[in-house]
């Protein structure tokens, strides 16, 4: 058995290895293979990588919700993604409200911040209510049971919002003032696209300097290190707690907008995915870890965006923009395999 | 020699004692880990807790902090029950505590630190105090910037005691605040608490090396197993033949 044991050890580093080195010579093939076929020009990737720069700030800043949760109370709330959808998905009543009465074009400065704010308040009271009701009473549960509450609170969410609102997939009414291109440096971009860029760098420079630099922040960063002793400071461990759900809320709220700025529907299960993937953009920048989630979200939606064509095409797959989930989710396999703590995270 | 204290007293006497703790009961679970503890510290006393390994000290202290609910018995400071009352609010009346094992915030900065142990006193001016620390402990104004859990162990001690002192405490608990530490710097450490006592701060302190607490302090209890033992003036401890044996190393 002694002798054993590193032996075999040292057969799953062989596979592993096998893996690393099998993954490094694919992604080369495919990208010299899709390179030199020449299909895309300099336009065309510039292209992919700002749908993916503003796919990848609405996956950070769901991603943020995760990672600040997790900082707080070391759990994984999985039903962050219906967070998301609540917020946006209450705020489309406000919003075709605002169109229907002409409001939303008329005034659009007024009527996105009524949006905003419909949206961010939505999914910040039903992250707060989450907590209080589902998770609270499980503080001092083994970690499993929060978990599992977490999956369960999640497809409660869903199904709640699907009878309050109905099943179907619902349009956002057009928003004039966010057609058409903007002209940065003579790129001609899209006004979503700017828009979504801008506002999620905006939040998350916010974000950061509320951490880093307000009491709040501190108090949050205290909880996250030790909650005993963040009590014995003074401060109120629960209230902390909340806020840290809040502003996830918010974030997430936010992002719902964003969301539909770039993909103009909603229906009651739309925060699966973005869910998911942010999921994996947090874990990818460490769990935990606030710079980590902003950078991995701006990274799996890059490589989301660029990844399929770029591996796959030169290799003859069809329809590589199909497969953006299929890169998504093997990334999430292997950063939990390579590195499960994340590409900035702290080894426990 | 007295064992526990048979002290009968009215609960809010006007001139009660500043931190008292009457017949409490703590558990952990289903473990018993104190037996009716009473004791008393009054102002500008040095009082320490002495006993061996799992006797129940840190325990106490958690339980005065109100980390730990007592499950019966009172806790009270100035005449004021303070047992049913939340760590956060209990630390606001100015009881302060330097943890076992200085659980310092350990990625936060040294002064962060310092201004997370002043949180309870929202919107004060904290100049004097953090000037009062770096006078207390000239290392840390060395290291303002320093991530906290890259400094060494003494300077971390050093920083949870400024830390606690921070929140201005009218009674500072010290849990163990040499642990680990050289002996230089143990001394330093047991210098430094006279000099916060002389300032005015009352301490109750946790110590396992019985010798310089009782040194520096004027009463003493010893704890075994969750209950108080023996309680007497620091230097009437020093010399029982009982404390010697158990504590001081003596055979
Ligand atoms: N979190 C806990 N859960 C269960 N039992 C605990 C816990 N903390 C302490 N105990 C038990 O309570 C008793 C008292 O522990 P305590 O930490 O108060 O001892 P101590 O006197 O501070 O010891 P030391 O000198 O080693 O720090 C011990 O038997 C210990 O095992
Ligand atoms: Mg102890």
């Amino acid at each position: 058995m002694r002798l054993r044991l590193p032996e075999r050890l040292s057969f799953v580093d062989l596979i592993l290895w096998g893996l690393r080195v099998a993954i490094v010579v694919f992604v080369l093939v495919g990208s010299y293979a899709t390179l030199s076929q020449g299909v895309l020009g300099f336009d065309g990737w510039r292209t992919l990588l700002i749908v993916g720069v503003a796919q990848g700030s609405i996956y950070a800043l769901i991603a943020l919700g995760y990672t600040l949760v997790y900082g707080v109370l070391f759990m994984i709330n999985f039903a962050h993604g219906e967070v998301f959808m609540a917020g946006v998905f209450t705020a489309f009543f406000a919003a075709t409200a605002l169109a229907d009465s002409g409001i939303l074009n008329g005034n659009p400065l007024f009527g996105l911040a009524i949006i905003f704010a419909v949206s961010m308040v939505t999914s910040m009271v039903v992250a707060v209510i989450l907590e209080r009701v589902a998770y609270r009473p499980l503080r001092r549960a083994p970690r499993l049971v929060p978990l599992i509450t977490a999956i369960g609170a999640s497809l409660f969410l869903q199904y709640t919002f699907r009878s309050l609102y109905g099943s179907g997939v619902r349009s956002y009414p057009t928003i004039e003032i966010l057609t058409g291109t903007f002209d940065i440096a003579g790129v001609p971009i899209q006004k979503t696209q700017v828009v979504v860029i801008v506002s999620a760098i905006l939040l998350m420079v916010g974000l950061y300097f509320f951490v880093q630099r307000t009491r709040t922040g501190r108090a949050m960063r205290a909880v996250s290190e030790d909650k005993d002793v963040a009590a014995m400071m003074g401060i109120n461990v629960d209230r902390v707690i909340s806020t840290t759900f809040a502003i996830g809320g918010l974030l997430a709220g936010a992002a719902g907008i964003l969301y539909v700025f770039l993909f103009n529907s909603v229906s009651f299960s739309m925060g699966f995915l973005p869910g998911i993937k942010a999921f994996t953009a947090a874990v990818l920048g460490g769990i935990g870890n606030i710079v980590g989630a902003m950078l991995g979200g701006l990274f799996l939606g890059v490589l989301e965006s660029i990844g399929p064509f770029l591996f796959l095409d030169g290799l003859g797959v069809p329809s590589t923009n199909q497969l953006r989930d299929v890169v998504a989710f093997t990334l999430l396999v292997l950063v939990l395999i390579f590195r499960p703590y994340g590409i900035l995270g702290r080894k426990e | 020699m007295t064992a526990t204290e048979p002290r009968v007293e009215q609960p809010a006497a006007p001139q009660g004692h500043l931190l008292e703790l009457e017949n409490v009961n703590a558990y952990y679970g289903n473990i018993r880990a104190l037996r009716g503890v009473s004791l008393y510290v009054d102002k500008g006393e040095v009082v320490t807790l002495i006993g061996s390994n799992g006797a129940g000290k840190s325990t106490t202290l958690r339980t005065i902090s109100g980390v730990l609910k007592p499950r019966t018995g009172q806790v009270r400071l100035d005449g004021l029950r303070i047992d049913a009352l939340p760590a956060h609010e209990i630390v606001k009346l100015g009881v302060a505590q330097a943890p076992e094992g200085r659980r310092i915030f350990s990625r936060m900065s040294v002064y962060e630190n310092l201004l997370m142990g002043a949180f309870s006193r929202r919107g004060e001016k904290l100049d004097d105090d953090i000037a009062r620390v770096f006078d207390l402990f000239p290392r840390l104004l060395e290291r303002r910037t320093q991530q906290a859990g890259t400094m060494s162990g003494g300077e971390q001690q050093m920083l949870a005691m400024g830390r606690a002192l921070m929140a201005r405490p009218s009674i500072l608990l010290l849990d163990e605040p040499s642990m680990g530490l050289s002996p230089i710097l143990t001394e330093q450490i047991f210098d430094i608490i006279t000099e916060i006592n002389g300032q005015g701060t009352t301490v109750l302190l946790v110590e396992q090396n019985a010798l310089m607490a009782l040194n520096v302090a004027h009463r003493g209890y010893v704890l075994q197993t969750g209950k108080i033992i023996l309680t007497d003036t620091a230097a009437n401890l020093a010399a029982n033949e009982q404390v010697r044996q158990a504590y001081l190393g003596e055979i």
